[in-house]
């Protein structure tokens, strides 16, 4: 049954690897970079369904994270290319095995300051005060306009990556692969983890958690942090595919369409978050060509996924795939 | 007597203009079920909730084994021995029985900040927890979801999970409530075999079960502790039958 598994997973993997060849063959050259953007939304959203699915914390502000990993590149690379370093403290850099880190360490001390304070709340005010926040981090990179401000900043060249070349569609593609698997892989991890069951307890009953001796808010504090980290690897990427970070990235339409992504795909799955990006960016490339409006197809698909599949996309297939 | 478990002294609590705990004086002894009965709106509910941290009192102090417990989180005070079961049950409906248990058990190890062993291959854990199970005879349920067990199942299983926290002090908040004659029983005599393992205090509706557990009885009747005795004593108090037993079921 494990062997069975591991199998599926090492086909899957292998099939995707294929993809740029396929792409190519079949005359898609565009399928690739599709791919890449779903992967790197696939690794923003399952991290926020870390804190939304499994944590039941329904954050509205996981795009600051998301935003924060970006700039975290884009100023780093901005210090690396001017040659002054950053507060005239740290000096920039363009290795992405420090950049990608200090994304993460950077996003993840934002979650956890965000996170101390939002998590006084639940509920609405949750969701409303993880908003605000997100909000008030966006506002901050509109006016910050040595970084770019309300145009963003322009990464000119991609990271430095043992020697490889990170504007190669193909490999920046491969690369996010990679850390797609590693994201899975330590969410399969820690959700399976007693760290991981002590969450999952938290979202079905706090009253009952505190009952047998658990601190709701130091565990909840800890996985929206991790949540926050995930989603600022993956602004990390992003900035790297785009070379290029904005605003936008922060805006709270973007936490709202990782929160689609992970509705979409799957609340509180691993694979789910990952399938609802795929669907969220084909659907978006497919009906953004033919009509502005977008958006409001995009909304009854959301409408029909929620009413009918019991579970998101990944419910459905497993569903369809029994029969 | 030797020194009490739980001691509480002048506990009191209001909501408004509402006296839900007047200079309540409790005191529960090693070994004892103490029962604490009384008409509905006496203050038992809040009472227990006092006890265990979720809500603060006005005046007054607890103290547990001679430690004091004021300004203390219901998480620590579960540390500390303090261990309850609801009188609505509250378990958590998307995890089986026995992963119900085993979460009580793993933070009675200490922190849950492991973050990469898979919990459920970790056959140690399955162990302790499936013994606590056994307690109440709940073991052949064990890989049953929560939402599907049957209602009396869901009390022993509230048991079970208090258990798992090695209590010195049970706070059992109408456990008979909704059971039906034969669980009922069988209830009474889970609790009775409890009795050497921790202290119980035992809020409870059912005179049945009150007066075939309990050592002692304290009445609660608007906030106040009217009487305090043997069974024997509580049930001819002329006080108590007027304010209580005689209302109700005679």
């Amino acid at each position: 049954m494990r062997d069975a598994r591991a199998w599926v997973i090492a086909a899957l993997l292998a099939a995707l690897a294929a993809l740029p060849w396929i792409a190519e063959t079949i005359g898609q050259p565009a399928l690739t970079g599709m791919m890449t953007r779903a992967l790197i939304y696939g690794i923003a959203a399952a991290s926020l369904n870390l804190a939304l699915g499994y944590g039941g914390m329904v954050s509205f502000g996981h795009a600051a994270f998301f935003g924060i990993g970006a700039y975290t590149v884009g100023i780093l690379y901005a210090h690396h290319s001017s040659g002054e370093p950053f507060l005239g403290l740290v000096p920039g850099t363009d290795r992405l095995v420090l950049t990608i880190p200090a994304a993460m360490l950077v996003s993840g001390a934002m979650a956890a300051l965000i996170g101390a304070l939002s998590l006084r709340t639940s509920g609405v005010q949750f969701i409303m005060i993880t908003l605000a926040f997100a909000q008030m981090l966006f506002f901050l990179f509109v006016s910050l306009s040595a970084y770019g401000g309300d145009d963003g900043l322009i990464i000119r060249r991609a990271n430095e990556f043992m020697g490889l070349n990170l504007r190669d569609k193909a490999v920046m593609y491969w690369l996010c692969l990679a850390f797609a698997a590693a994201t899975l892989f330590v969410l399969h991890r820690v959700v399976n983890s007693r760290f991981g069951m002590a969450i999952a307890g938290l979202r079905q009953s706090e009253r009952r958690m505190r009952a047998i001796g658990l601190h709701p808010w130091r565990y909840r504090l800890a996985a929206f942090t991790l949540s926050g980290m995930g989603a600022g690897l993956a602004g990390g990427l992003m900035a790297n595919y785009l070379r290029f970070a904005s605003p936008d990235m922060l805006h709270w339409t973007k936490s709202g369409e990782l929160m689609i992504m992970v509705i979409l795909g799957g609340v509180g799955t691993l694979i789910g978050p990952f399938l609802g990006a795929f669907a969220f960016i084909a659907l978006e490339s497919s009906l953004a060509a033919r009509t502005e409006h977008w958006p409001l197809v995009l909304g009854l698909i959301l409408l029909l996924v929620v009413l009918w599949t019991r579970g998101g996309l990944r419910a459905l297939i497993l569903r369809l795939g029994r029969r | 007597m030797s020194a009490p478990v739980l001691q509480v002294r002048g506990l009191s609590k209001r909501f408004g203009g509402l006296t839900a705990s007047d200079a309540i004086d409790l005191a529960v002894a090693p070994g004892e079920i103490h029962a604490l009965i009384g008409p509905n709106g006496a203050g038992k509910t809040t009472l227990i909730a006092q006890l265990c941290g979720e809500i603060s009192q006005d005046a007054g102090t607890i103290h547990l084994d001679g430690e004091p417990l004021a300004g203390l989180p219901p998480a620590s005070r579960t540390a500390l021995g303090i261990a309850r079961t609801f009188q609505i049950t509250d378990l958590l409906p998307d995890f089986t029985a026995v992963e119900n248990v085993a979460l009580a058990v793993q933070i009675r190890d200490g922190h849950s900040f492991r973050l990469f062993r898979d919990v459920r291959r970790d056959a140690d854990l399955r162990a302790r927890a499936l013994a606590h199970l056994a307690t109440v005879e709940l073991v052949d349920r064990a890989d049953i979801l929560v939402a599907s067990l049957s209602h009396g199942e869901a009390k022993l299983l509230e048991l079970a999970v208090a258990l798992a926290t090695d209590p010195r002090l049970l706070l059992l908040d109408e456990p008979m409530a909704g059971l039906g004659p034969t669980e009922s029983a069988a209830m009474i005599e889970t609790l009775r075999a409890l009795k050497s393992r921790a202290a119980i205090l035992l809020v409870e509706h059912d005179m049945d079960a009150v007066f075939s557990l309990a050592d002692r009885v304290s009445v609660l009747v608007y906030g106040r502790i009217i009487a305090t005795g043997t069974v024997a004593r509580i049930r001819d108090d002329p006080a108590v039958r007027d304010a209580y037993l005689g209302e109700g079921d005679g």
